[in-house]
């Protein structure tokens, strides 16, 4: 779930990290005050969930309060990649000496945190990353263990930073590896960090993805950011389909069957298990195919609920098959999801033969579900058959690679 | 009509009402259901079946449950 800009600096704020005088205004007029209350020189930035709001005409900058009134009458009225400001964040704009990128994330291959630290701040980290190496670091350390200063000052040191500058940005990210933990992030990320003309640094810019599934948990901070139930923060508003999966699932308690997110393709997937979604959609665009559609599920959904999504997937304008496929399941029944989908198929009016491309749910009851597939003669893979390998013979069904 | 899971409710059983609530507690996909005097099953949740084989025992095999698919 992600966070308004200004969201991201209340919450590093709590953390101690130093931030430009600054004001959240819903109105031009908002603005204007804002600006006379700060005084000087202002910047003004949409509140939007996506990047790239300079390029869009999405951060102005304005010498008057009358100035700030008008930026932020533009602002207000420009969309960005289709989302709609719900703000305007007014703050006092700062001489830059030097910018520094700081970022706290999961590295799922490590499974553990990652603090990435560069002198190169206000530029696409990747591009740092592949074209000046030696001006990003890269350090781990762990979710269990008291976060230790240490750390911080470690990923900070390692790309050449000393003297003041090293104890202040040691506290800079040492505060955001504090809020990335405490408040379940996906990543928190303050880029740039700017040294001022006087010496002083702060953050100007702050990025924050919350765990969608620790809204729950974190309700007391959501509460404090005036964050309701029904806000979504997703990229975009969900299609018609996707609330449909979302129906779906919350049709019956028992298991997972949705979370689905629709695409242009013309193979529907009914895909989960541990991760396994995003490697199986990834297997599935590496074989050349185009997904209609992105889904999990998992943890022992009815039979009813996996019918429901499979016929919902096939009612996709496009669908010409469905690909079923798990990594090796424990806590799904193979045979529930095979008679899922096999009733989904029918009550869709499709012959399952023809319409499933490939079943792979290797785990629990598997030759159950083996019974079952050769019944209704669906082409059925094992364990001995990669993820990859049954993606690709879905698509080739398609006439893919 | 069921798919993959048919339940045969054995006659002799109809007479046991003690029986009839017991497996309507024990089958875990609210396959049973007591219809005045008389053990039922309910038709939509048949195929949820999950065969863990609780109303055999508790009906000492008066309950068959039957896969359609093999």
């Amino acid at each position: 779930m992600r966070l308004y800009e200004f969201e991201a600096k209340q919450v590093i704020a709590k953390f101690g990290v130093p931030l430009p005088k600054r004001t959240m205004a819903r109105t031009a007029e908002e603005a204007e005050a804002a600006a006379t209350s700060i005084g000087g020189s202002v910047v003004l930035k949409s509140q939007v969930l996506s990047g790239g709001r300079m390029k869009a005409g999405g951060v102005l900058f304005a010498e008057t309060p009358a100035e700030a009134k008008a930026a932020a009458t533009t602002i207000l009225a420009l969309t960005i990649n289709g989302l709609e400001p719900t703000g305007v964040l007014v703050e006092e704009r700062r001489k830059v000496v030097q910018e520094y990128y700081a970022a706290v994330t999961w590295d799922g291959r490590a499974k553990s945190p990652l603090i990435i630290f560069s002198d190169m701040g206000g530029i696409d980290i990747e591009e740092v990353a592949e074209q000046h190496p030696e001006h990003l670091s890269r350090t781990h350390f762990s979710n269990l263990r008291p976060f230790s200063d240490y750390i911080a000052k470690v990923a900070v040191s390692s790309v050449g930073v000393t003297g003041n500058e090293l104890g202040a940005l040691t506290r800079i990210v040492s505060a955001l590896a504090r809020a990335f933990l405490q408040y379940d992030m996906t990543l928190a990320e303050i880029n740039p960090i700017a040294r001022l003309e006087d010496g002083t640094i702060i953050a100007l810019d702050s990025h924050m993805d919350m765990e969608e599934e620790a809204r729950g948990s974190q309700r007391a901070l959501l509460t404090e950011l005036a964050i309701s139930d029904d806000e979504t923060r997703q990229a975009r508003p969900p299609t018609p389909f996707e609330i449909a999966g979302g129906q779906v699932d919350a049709s019956d308690p028992r298991g997972v069957a949705g979370r689905v997110v629709e695409f242009d393709g013309n193979l529907g997937l009914i895909i989960g298990a541990g991760g396994g979604s995003l490697t199986l959609f990834d297997a599935v665009r590496a074989a050349g195919g185009r997904a209609a559609n992105y889904c999990e599920i998992g943890g022992n959904p009815s039979v009813g609920k996996a019918a429901a999504l499979t016929k919902l997937v096939l009612s996709k304008p496009g669908v010409e098959k469905i690909a079923v496929m798990m990594s090796v399941v424990s806590n799904t029944r193979a045979d529930m999801m095979a008679r899922g989908v096999v009733l989904g198929c029918i009550e869709a009016g499709k012959d399952p033969a023809e319409t499933i491309a490939i079943f792979r749910v290797p785990g629990s009851w598997e030759e159950e579900a083996v019974k079952i597939l050769q019944k209704y003669h669906v082409e059925y893979v094992d364990r001995t058959v990669s993820l990859f390998e049954a993606a690709r013979r879905a698509v080739a069904k398609l006439g893919g690679s | 009509m069921a798919m993959f899971i048919r339940v045969d409710i054995d006659e002799a059983l109809q007479a046991e009402t003690a029986l009839h609530k017991r497996l309507v507690e024990v089958c875990p996909v609210d396959i049973f259901a007591v219809d005045g005097a008389r053990l039922v099953t309910v038709e939509k949740n048949l195929d949820e079946c999950t065969l863990c084989d609780l109303c055999i025992d508790a009906s000492g095999d008066k309950v068959k449950v039957v896969k359609l698919y093999e």
